[in-house]
């Protein structure tokens, strides 16, 4: 095991996997001499030379369906957009080619590739710098939604999302970069759609990803001090989603909570909890519930930022509310 | 409309040279009237988007690539895909829905793509093919290898960022990209003189320090010869080109729409300009017997005779289909209602 933080155990796995597989590149802005601007691919460009790292101009929308090119012509492109509020400029490549066009062509194509994204509240980025996009991705066939939160999963999933043959939206959150965690030495590469089951527990199951499973475990760690016992599990992957982990769970806990940054409405908690209501239905004691942010864009001011995405009280609140407790 | 002749001198080509190419642009044509018919006669569903008038342009650039070269098509792409020599009955069956399509009937109309011929898709949005030849052109770059890509749009796709910023990289790293823009004057109702400043759409090359040609596009071998040019140039590893191709799209953007808000010349220039009817006389010109002509308009209307029969005559594909090919990895979740 070495310590390191999530934005160098990004950087770790993609150093490993252009060490592995030459057909692997980086496309972006900044991602030469800076190494992009949260230091994620620091030291590529020495490493790789500039036919592997393209440093790209402002043009996000003619780049990234660049990358769908290049991967239709089996090379693994990695994408990085800086903030994945971005994708609104460069949402035609993703939506409507790399999403479809294996589907479109009857399979004669794969497009491989990764579009890494920045996510996330709490940085005081203000509304153009600061969203949780999952929702807006799993929407859309064809891709795959990847949402890690330790440093040693992210790792082991940059890994499989490079290997993986279909477009991976990769979303880390900005607030967890600089966290260092332990990762351990060999190489691990985590399958896309293995949840994980942080904390066993019997009373309630929460469904929570990315930055909102450190608030989580911190909510079911004060709530075990008051007799509630809370199984927390990370999805990690949205889309592969591990359902039979989820199903299992309920089944033990008959509650079900699913928290997360993003916006409410028509947000991954809806569609969980209209899962579960239609398959697990029976086994609910109480109404699924959900914490999530506000149905606003994100506001810069530090004291109306915190509001608006979940805090650990919130998730506390609402498990006691669901649990009558 | 203001022409720049590119040719210097007249080469001299083989009859058999001048034939092949006046036989595809005649399976084109023939191809286009067969897929017109089914349409008026209810046997296809959607929209179809016909590129009758426009063959001198799809077989005169096709004609300039080689075997290992790559091409993006668009919306209206049949001529596209016929003039790299996509067969015609998987190309009409394929906008019949049917199973053996190309896409197996996943793709239609707007989307024929044989991949093996080094077609990287045709595409239904506007100016989306663009980028993606662009990436196709950086693989080569950065692979250090020679094929060329040929990148076709239209003359509305030009006022799409997409067409800025890929002509914009694709110059800064001297990719081997060939922007070819079919100008047919409208993007579906819209003159293209009425939202652009500039006279051609090839004179924009200026801004990114490109050549910029704007040739006859009804005249295949001036297009042969442009594209051929700009290939020689793409794999000397002296970067993309932008070449205009003047042309008249003879019918309305799709089947169903008669064009009313064109005026009258415009089919007046087209029918006097019409590529297949000045092609063919110029080989009889250059001694091409009449026998030779008829043989190669007959092989090309019995080629679309099988293939609308083979098209029709198809299944349609098994309902098991509609979730293969989303993924090829995925676990039932991914796809369930």
């Amino acid at each position: 095991m070495s310590k390191m933080s999530v934005s160098a155990a990004i950087r770790e796995g993609m150093r490993e996997e252009m060490q592995r597989d030459e057909r692997v590149i980086q496309v972006g802005e900044d991602l030469g001499v800076m190494g992009s601007p949260f230091a994620i691919t620091k030291g590529f460009l020495e490493e790789f030379g500039p036919n592997r790292v393209i440093e790209t101009p402002i043009s996000e929308g003619s780049f990234t369906g660049m990358a769908v090119g290049a991967a239709m012509r089996g090379i693994r492109p990695v994408v990085e957009l800086m903030y994945n509020d971005f994708i609104s400029v460069a949402l035609d490549p993703v939506m409507n080619q790399a999403a479809k066009l294996r589907y479109m062509t009857g399979g004669q194509v794969t497009i491989p590739m990764v579009i890494r994204a920045p996510m996330g509240a709490g940085r005081r980025n203000a509304g153009q710098h600061s969203a949780c996009l999952e929702a807006l991705f799993t929407h859309i066939p064809g891709l795959k939604v990847v949402c890690p939160s330790s440093a040693a999963d992210a790792k082991a999933l940059i890994k499989a999302s490079i290997r993986d043959n279909d477009p991976v939206i990769f979303l880390e959150h900005k607030l967890l970069y600089a966290k260092k965690e332990e990762v351990p030495d060999e190489e691990i590469v985590l399958p896309l759609g293995q949840a994980n089951v942080l904390r066993e527990g019997t009373d309630i199951t929460i469904l929570t990803w990315s930055r909102q499973v450190y608030f989580v475990q911190e909510a079911a760690e004060k709530l075990a001090a008051e007799g509630i016992s809370c199984e927390v599990i990370d999805l990690r992957t949205l889309v592969p989603l591990d359902w039979d982990t989820i199903k299992a769970s309920v089944e033990k806990t008959h509650n079900l909570l699913v928290v997360e940054e993003g916006v409410k409405r028509g947000g991954i908690g809806a569609e969980l909890t209209a899962q579960v209501i239609e398959e697990l239905y029976d086994e609910l004691d109480s109404p699924v519930g959900r914490v999530a942010g506000l149905n606003i864009c994100s506001p810069f001011s530090p004291p109306l930022e915190d509001v608006n995405f979940p805090q650990v009280a919130d998730s506390i609140a609402a498990v006691k509310r669901q649990l009558n407790r | 409309m203001a022409v720049t002749k590119t040719r210097e001198s007249a080469p001299s080509y083989s009859s058999s040279f001048l034939l092949g190419m006046y036989q595809r642009m005649v399976l084109i044509r023939r191809f286009e009237e067969q897929a017109a018919e089914s349409f008026t006669k209810g046997m296809l569903a959607g929209n179809i988007h016909l590129c009758i008038g426009q063959e001198a342009s799809c077989v005169g650039a096709c004609t300039a690539l080689e075997s290992r070269d790559f091409m993006t098509s668009t919306h209206r792409g049949h001529g596209h895909c016929l003039a790299r020599g996509a067969r015609p009955d998987r190309t009409m069956a394929e906008l019949f829905g049917k199973a053996t399509g190309y896409c197996g009937g996943k793709g239609g109309s707007m989307h024929i793509v044989d991949v093996s011929l080094g077609i990287l898709g045709a595409n239904g949005i506007v100016g989306a093919g663009i980028p993606i030849a662009t990436g196709s052109g950086l693989v080569s770059s950065i692979q250090g290898t020679d094929e060329v890509t040929l990148c076709f749009f239209g003359d509305a796709a030009s006022n799409q960022g997409t067409f800025h910023e890929s002509i914009n990289m694709a110059a800064a790293w001297n990719l081997p990209v060939i922007y070819f823009c079919e100008n047919n004057q409208y993007g579906v109702s819209v003159p293209i003189r009425s939202v652009m400043n500039t006279d051609t759409v090839a004179e924009r090359a200026k801004a990114y320090n490109i050549p910029g040609i704007t040739i006859d596009g009804n005249d295949p071998i001036a297009v042969y010869e442009t594209v051929r040019q700009a290939v020689d140039r793409a794999r000397k590893g002296e970067g993309p080109t932008l070449i205009e191709a003047l042309t008249y799209r003879h019918m309305g953007h799709y089947m169903g729409d008669n064009a009313w808000y064109r005026p009258e010349s415009y089919m007046e220039e087209a029918t006097e300009r019409d590529c297949l009817a000045n092609f063919r006389a110029r080989l009889l010109g250059e001694g091409i017997s009449e026998a030779d002509i008829t043989a190669a308009e007959q092989a090309a209307k019995k080629e679309i005779e099988e293939a609308y029969v083979f098209a029709d005559e198809s299944p349609y594909p098994d309902i098991s289909a509609v979730t293969e090919d989303m993924y090829s990895q995925m676990n039932d979740r991914c796809v369930a209602r």
